[in-house]
């Protein structure tokens, strides 16, 4: 019974788990890859050409990009634009009172993977849909009235919405956004910008967590050396045990 | 020339009998350690007891090397603990063990807590090691809220604004007391600050108190065990329990297995998933406190879900919400009563009939769908479960008298017996 007890606590866990994903229209698989470096590489380049104009990354110092993401100091300069000290921060050229250009201050993004999820990034960068009602004539599928201009457009082209019906409890049809389709192509292919946003995710999946990739890699040598622990105690307690009946 | 009179005691010389002369350091070794008879026949579940030691001894010594680092301070506290993730030598791994420790502790802690249920531990003459246990409880959940809050997140802030305000619900003086516990008209720097203060000095010193006077009260009365029966019965010719064993070498070395089995576990967390899912760590929490922004769903830790779960289910009455708290904190009070609510005549589960058996079952699916209530928004079906599983946990409880004194019983054996 006991056994029992303990697979039904894993059970409802585990589908708490799993339910705490649910909501709003689902998110696309980015895809990335934390270990990828020439990924990483390409999305800090990403990064600092399309957004660090206005996002800071204030929790990431250049010299610690660098020796992360294996970038040769000579080309670190390339991609310092506000600073010209390599342990600074990624700082933005974002005076204080964007506020009244955008309606509210360009957030940081040292953290946006792990408070949103590397998939939620991917999705919002390749979800913006024209909506002349909007400020800045664009709006975003997985963040409505979204305050960003659509910076990429010259990239992927400009896409529109989707809408499709839906009956709700008492049967009447309400049109709902569904998705987006490209209405104009940009200066790259669909699977191109695909991987310029791939890419750019995986770099902020970094940021969020510079250590991820190193955790994750000294885990399985704790996890095997654990197990050789494991064994070497069991060994041990059988032996002391041997004469307890 | 005089000669120090030899202390009763002390046969060793060298610097073990310059101590012993002095302090009761071998004696306290025996007593607690090397001559700590304990039933041979522990099983899995005796595991959690020594490893809730363990954890507290991670929090204290990550937490010391956190408190290094980090700064209590609605400015700086968040941007310290990036600091700590990103700048500070091993700080990340040091945090993670902290973060991880806070949910391992209490898994560890509600595991050890049903094992009682399951056999009988807080029966008479353990009375007093359940109460104690129940207050470190009590104050485990203090010290994980207040620890909750420093990380300065848009979740710590809003989780101390929901907790706080409780407080407000009770009648004539409550405004006054939340105004007292915040040091301010809202959540603010000077909440933070006595919250590090409370946090990283009072708790966890009162904590370790309890823990000494839990394992002293449970040394005096000597272990429990799977067959709910008394070891200290039959004794050999130098009076040592015949079902009884030394703690050192046997629970020593077995325990060092329940720790490479905990620790597996712990570090796949710590390594491979620290957040696990939103769970031990929340999203809303990688973004700074923000006193004009709410997390689009605010929900406590998981650890605090079920008690959450109820103070929800419990509508208002009499234009006040003060019920809600008062059935949450009774469904922490109610425990301490345990030892007199239960009239079973034997104390293991082994030895009950079936009406013991299915209320405990119906317990715990109760406790763990709170759980799951608790972190989902109040819509759809989750309100009623709740309010049914809310009853169901109180049943549990207060029924007990009960349904254990008219519940079957089988014979329990004179001496303990073995389990493969």
């Amino acid at each position: 019974m006991l056994k029992r007890c303990l697979f039904v606590a894993v059970a409802v866990l585990a589908s708490s788990v799993a339910l705490a994903q649910e909501g709003g229209i689902a998110l696309e698989d980015a895809g990335t890859n934390i270990k990828n470096l020439d990924s990483l590489q390409r999305g800090a380049r990403n990064f600092m050409n399309y957004c660090s104009g206005c996002h800071s990354l204030k929790y990431v110092r250049y010299n610690r990009l660098a020796a992360d993401l294996k970038i040769p100091e000579a080309e670190l300069g390339n991609l310092m634009f506000t600073t010209d000290k390599s342990s600074e921060g990624v700082n933005s050229a974002m005076p204080k009172d964007a506020e009244g250009w955008f309606g509210k201050q360009p957030p940081d993004l040292s953290l946006m993977c792990r408070a949103r999820g590397v998939d939620y990034c991917y999705s919002f960068l390749r979800g913006f849909y024209v909506d002349t009602a909007r400020p800045w004539g664009v709006n975003n599928l997985y963040l409505p009235s979204a305050a960003m201009p659509d910076v990429l457009a010259s990239l992927q082209g400009l896409q529109k919405a989707v809408y499709k019906n839906e009956k709700d409890e008492r049967g009447n049809d309400h049109v709902v956004l569904a998705g987006v389709a490209l209405m104009s192509p940009g200066i790259m292919k669909p699977e191109e910008f695909d991987q310029f946003v791939r890419d750019l995710a995986n770099f902020l999946d970094y940021a969020a967590e510079p250590v991820k990739a190193k955790r994750e890699s000294l885990g399985i040598f704790v996890t095997l050396f654990l197990l050789v622990f494991f064994v070497f105690a069991r060994m041990l307690k059988k032996e002391y045990w041997k004469d307890v009946h | 020339m005089a000669v120090a009179p030899e202390s009763a005691g002390s046969k060793s010389g060298g610097l073990t009998g310059w101590i012993d002369q002095r302090f009761p350091m071998t004696k306290l070794w025996k007593e607690h350690v090397a001559e700590y008879y304990a039933p041979k026949n522990f099983n899995f579940w005796y595991y959690f007891g020594s490893l809730a030691l363990l954890i507290l001894v991670n929090q204290l010594i990550t937490g010391i090397f956190l408190t290094m680092s980090y700064k209590p301070s609605s400015a700086e506290a968040f941007s310290s603990i990036e600091y700590i993730m990103r700048d500070v030598d091993w700080g990340w791994l040091i945090r993670y063990l902290h973060s991880t420790g806070a949910s391992a502790f209490f898994i560890v802690v509600y595991l050890h807590m049903f094992r009682a249920l399951l056999y009988g531990s807080h029966r008479k003459p353990r009375e007093l090691v359940w109460i104690f246990g129940c207050l470190i409880l009590l104050l485990l959940m203090a010290e994980a809220f207040m620890g909750y809050v420093l990380p300065w997140g848009n979740m710590s802030y809003w989780g101390a604004q929901v907790i706080v305000s409780l407080f407000g619900s009770i009648p004539i003086v409550g405004q006054s007391l939340v105004e007292w516990i915040r040091g301010d008209y809202y959540i603010a720097d000077a909440t933070l600050n006595r919250f590090f203060a409370l946090h990283v000095a009072a708790l966890p010193l009162a904590l370790i108190f309890l823990v000494i006077a839990h394992v002293m009260a449970l040394h005096e009365v000597g272990s429990n065990n799977p067959d709910g029966i008394e070891i200290k019965k039959h004794k050999d010719a130098q009076g040592r329990p015949l079902d009884g064993i030394p703690f050192q070498p046997y629970y020593t070395v077995k325990d060092l297995v329940g720790v490479a089995g905990f620790l597996l576990l712990f570090c796949g967390v710590i390594f491979f998933a620290p957040a696990f899912g939103g769970l031990f760590l929340e999203s809303p929490n990688f973004e700074p406190a923000n006193p004009l922004q709410t997390p689009p769903h605010i929900a406590p830790v998981w650890y605090f879900t079920p008690f959450y779960a109820m103070l929800r289910a419990v509508p208002s009455f009499a234009g006040t919400q003060v019920w809600g708290v008062l059935v949450m904190g009774a469904s922490i009070v109610v425990l301490f009563f345990v030892p007199w609510l239960d009239r079973s005549p034997v104390k293991s589960i082994r030895y009950r009939g079936p009406i013991y058996k299915i209320m405990l079952m119906i317990f715990v699916l109760s406790f763990l769908t709170l759980g799951l209530c608790g972190l989902k928004p109040p819509a759809g079906i989750y309100p009623t479960l709740a309010k049914v599983c809310t009853v169901l946990y109180f049943a549990f409880f207060l029924l007990m008298p009960w349904y254990t004194k008219f519940d079957s019983v089988k014979p329990v054996p004179e001496r303990v017996t073995q389990h493969a």
